[in-house]
């Protein structure tokens, strides 16, 4: 355990809202542990969100300067604030329906731009806050409380997504595997330019509960047995590969240095 | 506590130039010390942002042009909280895209300048003809309540110093503030004269104050940047002194939104800014704002020289609203006409101030007034 993480929390902050079972926690502490084993300045840090449980990560529990912005906007607020003080480390955590749907224009001309910052996308493929309602990553045939007999649109592949629209370093990881996501949080924090990591992240509350998972721990386990790193997949023919989320590093080889 | 006022040398050698009003709102701009802007393209107020990426690039600012006014808005409230005088131009349908963000400027007491050159609407309108139709839109746009500081140039002299004067309220009171220019105004060319000096208001800052209450007369706090080791708690939920998040406390919300709005309105006298013509024993009153306002003083001219004792209050700042000088016109003449390139926005809001008959003399075709049309407009009603 890094003792670093504690000076880095505003305590009076916690505890944090976060519902049982939601992977959120695990996300803040992988960002708190990536930064401290990086030694970075959380003075020298900006930490930007939107609107939605994912934007709480940040702020207030944070000791940073944090900017906790409207809804889908978290990437253009950053853009101004980084473009303005260059010296800022720039990373913005926000959540699915935050980054890539009412927020979807800003992410993808921040990544055309290779604007030199974080983006963390906690991806739990619901609206958690507002109830549960479809989300445009929520998977092909899932309930929710917008779609009760059943998804019928096809999700977002936010890394593809990303990518196409011109990001220089993209990862996906489960919080399910909380050592290999700080490993990767890391590389894309010390990236130069546009960096995207999408976090997959449970939602007992909202998705579990609806989609056939018992517990949180449920959830947690399949999310862990469903993702396969991009090196193992590597050779294995695509009936092996059916069904399963390909995490790790997906683009990696950077451009130097971003839209400063 | 002593507020930051200084006297700088003006960004333009002094002088006499000629000009177009967008230019002269941009080269306002960087005299007040901007030194971000972000903008997207919109008729007509493409011009100001033209200028400002030349200008920025020779002064050392930063210029972005964003995916959409949406965008705009947010990177220039971000730039401001970085610690840049930072604005942004469009018209109408901007405003329309900017008013959720003008709404978090508002709450979060961001100092920002908007400049809308009006354009014929509603939505996509006529867009190289001018209007007056976003008067209440910058005002009461965003929901919630909240106050704002907008000006109406009426010349290009104007465009460039109210653009100074409405950035350094948007500093000295935290708030966005607008320039409420028309297409008119905005694409006319004429003399702009540079004074030597500019007296501008820089960004207030004492450390380990709170960033988002004060018990100040001024109701306005201290803004760190970012970077400056502030910690700080930006957000657009109701929040406390430092910033936490209070989503749930009556207390808390009360005191915020009534701070935010006396903020302002405690020094309206210094922001309200008006000017008379012809007043003296004027027994009909004319009031009229932006270009607008030149067909009007040509109308009362022209009165006088029919005996009809006819006189101008023009309306330099619209927001807060000059209740007083209303209100004391409205004791002084029979009647008050009010030309605008409306369906009578401002017109109705005299009418909160002055029990005397307020005309509303509207126009939405697209074309500015001349002033014949005022005169016959005010002889018409007068019998």
């Amino acid at each position: 355990m890094n003792k670093r993480i504690f000076q880095m929390i505003n305590t009076q902050a916690f505890p944090t809202p976060f519902c049982p079972g939601c992977g959120h926690g695990i996300l803040m502490g992988a960002v708190l542990r990536a930064i401290a084993e990086l030694e970075y300045d959380m003075k020298q840090m900006l930490f930007v969100s939107g609107i939605g449980c994912a934007a709480w990560i940040p702020s207030p529990h944070f000791k940073a300067d944090t900017l906790h912005t409207l809804h889908g906007r978290a990437i253009a607020y950053a853009t101004g604030a980084k473009l303005f003080n260059p010296r800022l480390k720039v990373m913005v955590i926000s959540g699915d329906g935050d980054l890539t749907s009412i927020g979807g224009n800003h992410l993808i001309h921040a990544a055309r731009r290779n604007m030199d910052m974080t983006v963390i996308c906690a991806n739990n493929a619901i609206y958690g806050m507002t109830g549960g309602q479809v989300a445009s990553t929520t998977p092909l045939g899932s309930v929710t409380t917008t779609t009760p007999h059943g998804n019928e649109e096809p999700p977002f592949d936010l890394c593809k997504l990303v990518e196409a629209a011109g990001a220089t370093y993209v990862a996906r990881q489960p919080v399910a595997t909380p050592l290999p996501l700080t490993r990767i949080l890391k590389k894309a924090i010390v990236h130069q330019g546009f960096s995207f990591v999408e976090v997959l992240s449970p939602c007992p509350t909202h998705f579990g509960r609806r989609n056939a998972f018992r517990t949180a721990y449920e959830m947690i386990k399949a999310l862990r047995d469903g993702c396969i790193p991009v090196e193992k997949a590597k050779g294995l023919d695509p009936a092996e590969l059916q069904g399963k989320v390909l995490v790790g590093e997906l683009v990696g080889a950077g451009k130097k240095g971003g839209r400063t | 506590m002593e507020r930051p006022w200084k006297k700088i040398k003006s960004a333009l050698p002094p002088g006499w130039y000629f000009m177009q009003g967008d230019e002269a709102c941009a080269e306002g701009a960087i005299a007040a010390g901007c030194r971000f802007y972000a903008g997207y393209p919109i008729t007509p107020a493409s011009e100001v942002m033209i200028r400002m990426v030349q200008r920025l690039a020779e002064v050392g600012g930063v210029f972005i042009q964003m995916e959409d006014e949406i965008g705009s808005i947010s990177s220039v409230i971000g730039a401001s909280w970085a610690g840049a005088k930072a604005m942004t131009a469009t018209s109408g349908p901007g405003i329309s895209l900017m008013t959720e963000g003008i709404g978090y400027a508002v709450i979060t007491e961001t100092p920002c300048l908007i400049v809308d050159v009006q354009r014929a609407g509603p939505s996509t309108g006529q867009a190289t003809r001018p209007a007056q139709g976003d008067m209440m839109q910058v005002k009461w746009g965003s929901h919630g309540d909240n106050e704002i500081v907008a000006f109406a140039p009426w010349s290009v002299q104007e465009m460039y110093d109210l653009t100074i004067k409405a950035f350094n309220f948007a500093e000295r009171f935290r708030v966005p503030a607008f320039i409420l220019a028309d297409e008119a105004v905005g694409h006319l060319r004429e003399t702009l004269v540079v004074k030597e000096e500019v007296e501008i208001f820089d960004r207030f800052k004492v450390p380990h104050l709170p960033p988002f209450d004060t018990d100040d007369p001024s109701g306005v706090p201290p803004m760190p940047a970012f970077g400056e080791g502030a910690n700080l708690l930006v957000t657009g939920s109701t929040h406390d002194p430092w910033g936490f998040r209070k989503t749930a406390d009556s207390a808390v919300q009360a005191r915020l939104t009534e701070r935010l709005v006396r903020k302002v309105q405690d020094f309206k006298s210094e922001i309200i800014e008006t000017e008379s013509h012809l007043l003296e024993g004027a027994e009909i009153g004319v009031v009229a704002y932006g270009f607008t306002a030149r067909a009007a003083l040509q109308a009362v001219k022209s009165l006088r020289q029919e005996n009809i004792r006819a006189g101008l209050l023009r309306l330099v700042s619209i927001w807060p609203f000059a209740a007083e000088a209303i209100s004391a016109l409205g004791q002084r003449c029979q009647a008050i006409f009010v030309p605008e390139m409306n369906r009578g926005q401002i017109a109705s809001e005299l009418k909160k101030y002055t029990t005397t008959p307020v005309i509303s003399l509207p126009k939405t075709n697209g074309e500015v007034f001349e002033p014949a049309e005022i005169v016959q407009g005010i002889r018409r009603n007068l019998g």
